[in-house]
């Protein structure tokens, strides 16, 4: 295949024990660390394993955020992406939304593959791959832990609540990947370098000509019900009384 | 009025308690009637069971060979051709429901609403985010259909003892021949499901082998208990995926969770918030699994799991 899609979204760092801000309106995220989604880094490795086995040419990053988003792209391009793309927004967007933008990029450079995260570990929506499948009319093959291709056909295995299932999806295609794909390259400081010159294009939801998706309002933002720290017991006598005193032994 | 859709989730044979949890959800909604949908090749034993979830006002059967076993891109079009005339499409939070529900919602044309953990209201409903680190009160459009996700932990299944009316009924709807399944891999055992178990015995990265995990087992089979792991336990390889509790494993809420030398990472916790006791073995007192756990216990899993096996019997 020629190009595969990739996608970055800029999130909090799954290392932030995240806080809500006190009046409600939202999380805090002044001063906090921001990287690509854990998923999408995964999704990435995949699609550069698959261009240096030869069975694609090129891997373009896309990211739909803030400018700040170039951040994550350029690190994307360091890790070995040939071109990135900035869908810019200053509001956050819904994965309907994403999936239109999305798909307008597929259409712009005739894309035959897109893979995304599972799910993005902000909102944990997990919904923008199954969309972008839908309106493209096209597979999609989710949670996906191995994937190989044969010919115009790739073969998924998918991490399902019974345990592993495989399908088989003809192409052009949407995969979104599970944590246990692959591992990850780490960035080395001369691919750092040399991603600074590398093709980095900005595109306007304009441009584009995509509209917003008629959105879910987000009304409230609260921390979470605490679970009460409980008792420490000493040993394990203990341990079975305290639980012969709930009833559960 | 509100008319919901319940997308039924099952093996080809038999419904999963995930559907009765989607039917608790969809009854939170003031004044709502309750339809079930059960996509299958041969669905009569699985109608009679969802027919009997109380609160359901009718079974509707799409019977086709295509529908077996389920594949999103097959089941998507023919639920977004039954979701009219419905108010809400729900489905349950689980790989079945994550996958095909959002097709369903992008057919649609909406946004979907995915894990909802209470109703506040016709449109109005409360979700996790962030790993379950903020919780999100939403409204969707009044004027669209409402598609979401329903968050299996936060309901109990409803009861049984209704007699719904099963009725047969097709869906105009054209389906695609891209994808094809080939074969599903499962952890055959006769040990008690994870996600339905009252009692899940979980194992971390402590536990340093796969032959160790036979501590884990051993003490599952005395408590009756279901298997669960940490993400690290998994990528080391002691244990299947399947198992693997937490923001991308299973989410679940059984009466009694035992961790066992599992460090307490917020997205491994996110997934048992909702159990009832929790007890947490770790050698580690400052452990962060010590901070939401009933009953905690400070020493070497390799002399207290075995002990405790013993003194249970
Ligand atoms: C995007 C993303 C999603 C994730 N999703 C999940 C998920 O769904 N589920 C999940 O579990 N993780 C998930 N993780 C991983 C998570 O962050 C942690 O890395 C993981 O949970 C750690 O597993 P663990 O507790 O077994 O291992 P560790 O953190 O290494 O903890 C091992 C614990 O065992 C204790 N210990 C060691 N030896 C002994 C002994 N002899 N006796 C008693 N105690 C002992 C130690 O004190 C320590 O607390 C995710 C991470 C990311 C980035
Ligand atoms: N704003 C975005 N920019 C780039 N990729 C995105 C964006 N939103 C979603 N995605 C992709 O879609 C996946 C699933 O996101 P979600 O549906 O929001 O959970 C993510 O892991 C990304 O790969």
């Amino acid at each position: 295949m020629e190009k595969i899609l990739v996608g970055l979204k800029r999130v909090v760092d799954y290392n932030v024990r995240v806080q809500v801000k006190r009046d409600g309106s939202g999380v805090e995220t002044d001063g906090v660390k921001m990287s690509i989604n854990p998923f999408d880094e995964i999704a990435l490795e995949e699609a550069l394993r698959i261009r240096e086995r030869g069975e694609a040419s090129e891997v373009i990053v896309v990211s739909i955020g803030s400018a700040e988003s170039q951040q994550q792209l350029r690190t994307g391009l360091a890790m070995g992406a040939d071109r990135a793309i900035l869908v810019e927004t200053d509001t956050s967007t819904d994965p309907l939304t994403a999936a239109r933008i999305f798909k307008t990029i597929i259409d712009r450079e005739n894309a035959e593959l897109v893979i995304l995260g599972k799910q993005a570990i902000d909102d944990d929506n997990s919904q923008t791959g199954q969309m972008l499948a839908a309106i493209w009319g096209r597979p999609q093959a989710t949670f996906a832990s191995e994937v190989s291709f044969d010919g115009n056909t790739a073969r998924v295995t998918r991490e399902v609540d019974i345990g592993l299932e495989t399908i088989e999806i003809d192409l052009p295609a949407v995969i979104t990947v599970d944590l246990r794909l692959n591992e990850p390259r780490y960035v080395k400081l001369p691919d750092i370098m040399k991603a600074k010159k590398k093709p980095l294009d900005q595109l306007s939801f304009a441009e584009l000509g995509v509209e917003p998706a008629p959105g879910i309002k987000e009304l409230a933002f609260e921390p979470p019900e605490a679970r009460q720290r409980g008792i420490m017991v000493e040993d394990v006598a203990g341990l079975v009384a305290a639980l012969k005193d709930k009833g559960l032994v | 009025m509100s008319k919901v859709l319940v997308i039924a989730e099952h093996n080809g044979t038999a419904l999963n308690q995930s559907t009765a949890k989607c039917v608790a959800c969809a009854k939170q909604i003031e004044g709502a009637e309750v339809d079930v949908a059960v996509f299958a090749a041969s669905a009569s034993s699985i109608a009679a069971e969802a027919a009997e979830i109380s609160g359901v006002d009718r079974v509707l059967v799409l019977e086709r060979e295509e529908n077996d076993p389920a594949i999103a891109a097959v089941l998507a079009p023919q639920i977004a051709a039954l979701a009219s005339g419905y108010s809400h499409v729900f489905g349950p939070s689980t790989a079945f429901g994550k996958d095909v529900m959002p097709r369903v919602a992008a057919l649609l044309g909406v946004n979907q609403i995915s894990d909802i953990m209470r109703v506040e209201g016709t449109y109005r409903f409360r979700r996790p985010i962030y790993a379950g680190n903020a919780i999100l009160t939403v409204e969707a459009p009044a004027e669209a259909t409402v598609v979401a996700t329903v968050r299996t932990a936060s309901y109990q299944a409803a009861d049984g003892g209704n007699t719904a009316a099963i009725e047969n009924v097709s869906a105009d709807a054209e389906l695609p021949t891209h994808t094809r399944f080939v074969g599903v891999q499962t952890g055959q055992s006769d040990r008690p499901d994870l996600q339905t178990a009252a009692k899940v015995v979980s194992g971390g990265r402590a536990l340093g082998s796969a032959d160790n995990f036979g501590l884990i087992y051993k003490l599952a089979d005395k408590l009756g208990a279901a298997i669960g792991s940490s993400r690290a336990a998994v990528d080391a390889g002691y244990v299947p995926p399947e198992t693997q509790v937490g923001q991308t494993g299973q989410i679940i809420a059984p009466d009694l969770y035992i961790a066992i030398g599992i460090s307490g990472a917020i997205q491994h916790i996110t997934g048992i918030k909702d159990a009832g006791t929790i007890v947490a073995i770790n050698k580690d007192e400052e452990a962060p699994i010590f901070e939401v756990s009933d009953i905690g216990l400070v020493g070497d899993l390799f002399n207290i799991v075995p002990e405790l096996t013993d003194a249970l019997n």
